[in-house]
């Protein structure tokens, strides 16, 4: 009995990947018999194509490098975002001054393109920092709107109940605002997690710092290596996938009990 | 004794207290008893410290003395009831848990989720970690709603055996005729009694 649940889940999650998967099939075959030569080469390329050319790149040495060199990158980019949203989100939300002078910056950095940030930093700081700066940046706002809202929308009753019984600072925020906000912090998490993939490659793919995704990207296109890029795209993917089910399955761990 | 003198406070035209003075015994269980609106609650919330009156004086306490149960059962969910105490006791005093949860006749559930609770027993929690703060004065809004009759009554046989003077609000009959000390209220605002 103890693999039917499992076996049930895995079978229910089939349909869609499926689905996608033979579109994706006979888009390719449509494309292979409109232009005839090097349609599925230059244009779109068929899955199984694309999974050639990832198994030949998951057994170099060069992948992994390269992999774990941007997830460093990203993941340092997305834990100074969150902190520093996290901050700005405490700061303007305890302060109105604070709130008059940060939150137009913040709505700025939200607004503008990232395309320009990336030239500034890459201007002012050299190449390799770029990636990791650009994903702090467009995680912030992120962090910082979700937790701003979060914030004020925690139960003025419990508050209220706080103060009355004499809790300290410290204990209100760990017993009443952290819980409060448990909903705010993993739709920000997720989102952010996005986001700090999505930028910090776009980053690479400018700045071409080494090794990196975003520089194998840009060789791809270069090179006209359809397939490559395809498979890059996977990966990128697959580690933004597995990044936010990590911090899911952290966030599931906190309130397991009381949740049920 | 504790002495509320002349407190009179409005929320914008409605005078909810109107230069209203009372006085409590030092022991004992006073309670207050009259209909909706009539400024009980707001009464408690004063000597809680928790609304600033625009005229009198409360002599005898101070706020930080005063332990408020509130209206509302104010419970956090992810806080079990053995958590909800230890949350407002000092850590040498962790040991009371199973006593404070026994007078209140929760013995055996400090891991019970407040979600696992009903309304009763719930009230009943709320009512332990109130108790569980150092007062020289307990003000109790509603202690025993949703409670059964008899098992209210015995709590407050326990409530009236504790060496601090409690002042708690209820309509139920019973409650009022087992507490020490009643004051009747006729209606709004809360004048002079």
């Amino acid at each position: 009995m103890g693999w039917a649940e499992p076996l049930k889940k895995s079978l229910s999650a089939l349909p869609a990947p499926a689905f996608w998967l033979g579109t994706w099939q006979v888009c390719a075959f449509l494309v292979d018999r409109r232009v005839d030569g090097r349609g599925n080469e230059l244009l779109l390329p068929y899955p199984i194509s694309v999974w050639n050319a990832l198994v030949a790149l998951v057994g170099t040495e060069e992948f992994w490098r390269t992999v774990l060199a941007s997830l460093g990158r990203i993941a340092l980019g997305l834990g100074t975002g969150i902190v520093l949203g996290a901050l700005l989100a405490s700061l303007t939300c305890a302060s109105p001054w604070a709130d008059r002078i940060l939150s137009p910056a913040i709505r700025v950095v939200r607004a503008a393109p990232v395309a320009s940030f990336i030239l500034l930093i890459l201007l002012w700081t050299g190449r390799d920092a770029v990636p990791a700066a650009i994903s702090a940046l467009m995680v912030v706002p992120v962090v910082w709107d979700s937790l701003s809202r979060g914030i004020q929308a925690v139960d003025e009753k419990l508050l209220e109940l706080a103060r009355c019984y004499r809790f300290s600072w410290r204990k209100t925020v760990v017993l009443i605002y952290l819980p409060s906000l448990r909903p705010h912090i993993l739709s920000a998490l997720t989102t952010a997690g996005g986001l700090a993939w999505k930028s910090g490659v776009a980053a690479e793919v400018l700045c071409l710092p080494e090794p990196s995704l975003g520089q194998q990207i840009y060789y791809t296109k270069y090179y006209l290596d359809i397939p490559e890029l395809f498979a890059w795209t996977a990966v990128t993917v697959a580690l933004s996938l597995v990044l936010e089910r990590l911090l899911r399955a952290c966030l599931a761990r906190w309130g397991r009990g009381w949740r049920t | 004794m504790i002495l509320c003198r002349e407190l009179s406070l409005s929320f914008g035209d409605r005078a909810v207290l109107d230069r209203s003075s009372l006085r409590i015994p030092e022991r004992g269980v006073t309670a207050l008893s009259g209909p909706s609106g009539c400024g009980k609650t707001t009464l408690l919330r004063v000597l809680a410290g928790l609304e600033r009156p625009q005229n009198g004086s409360v002599e005898g306490i101070s706020p930080q003395k005063t332990a408020l149960l509130f209206q509302e059962d104010r419970l956090l969910p992810w806080r079990t009831a053995g958590q909800h105490l230890t949350d407002v006791l000092p850590k040498e005093r962790w040991g009371e848990v199973p006593a404070l949860l026994a007078l209140v006749e929760l013995e055996g559930e400090e891991g019970t989720w407040p979600a696992a609770l009903s309304g009763g027993m719930g009230r009943r929690l709320a009512l332990a970690r109130c108790l569980a703060l150092d007062a020289k004065l307990y003000l109790l809004d509603e202690p025993f709603a949703g409670v059964d009759l008899p098992r209210a009554l015995r709590i407050l046989e326990r409530l009236r055996a504790l060496p601090v003077p409690i002042l708690l609000v209820s309509h139920e009959p019973a409650v009022l005729a087992a507490a020490d000390t009643v004051i009747e209220l006729d209606g709004p605002p809360l004048a002079c009694i």
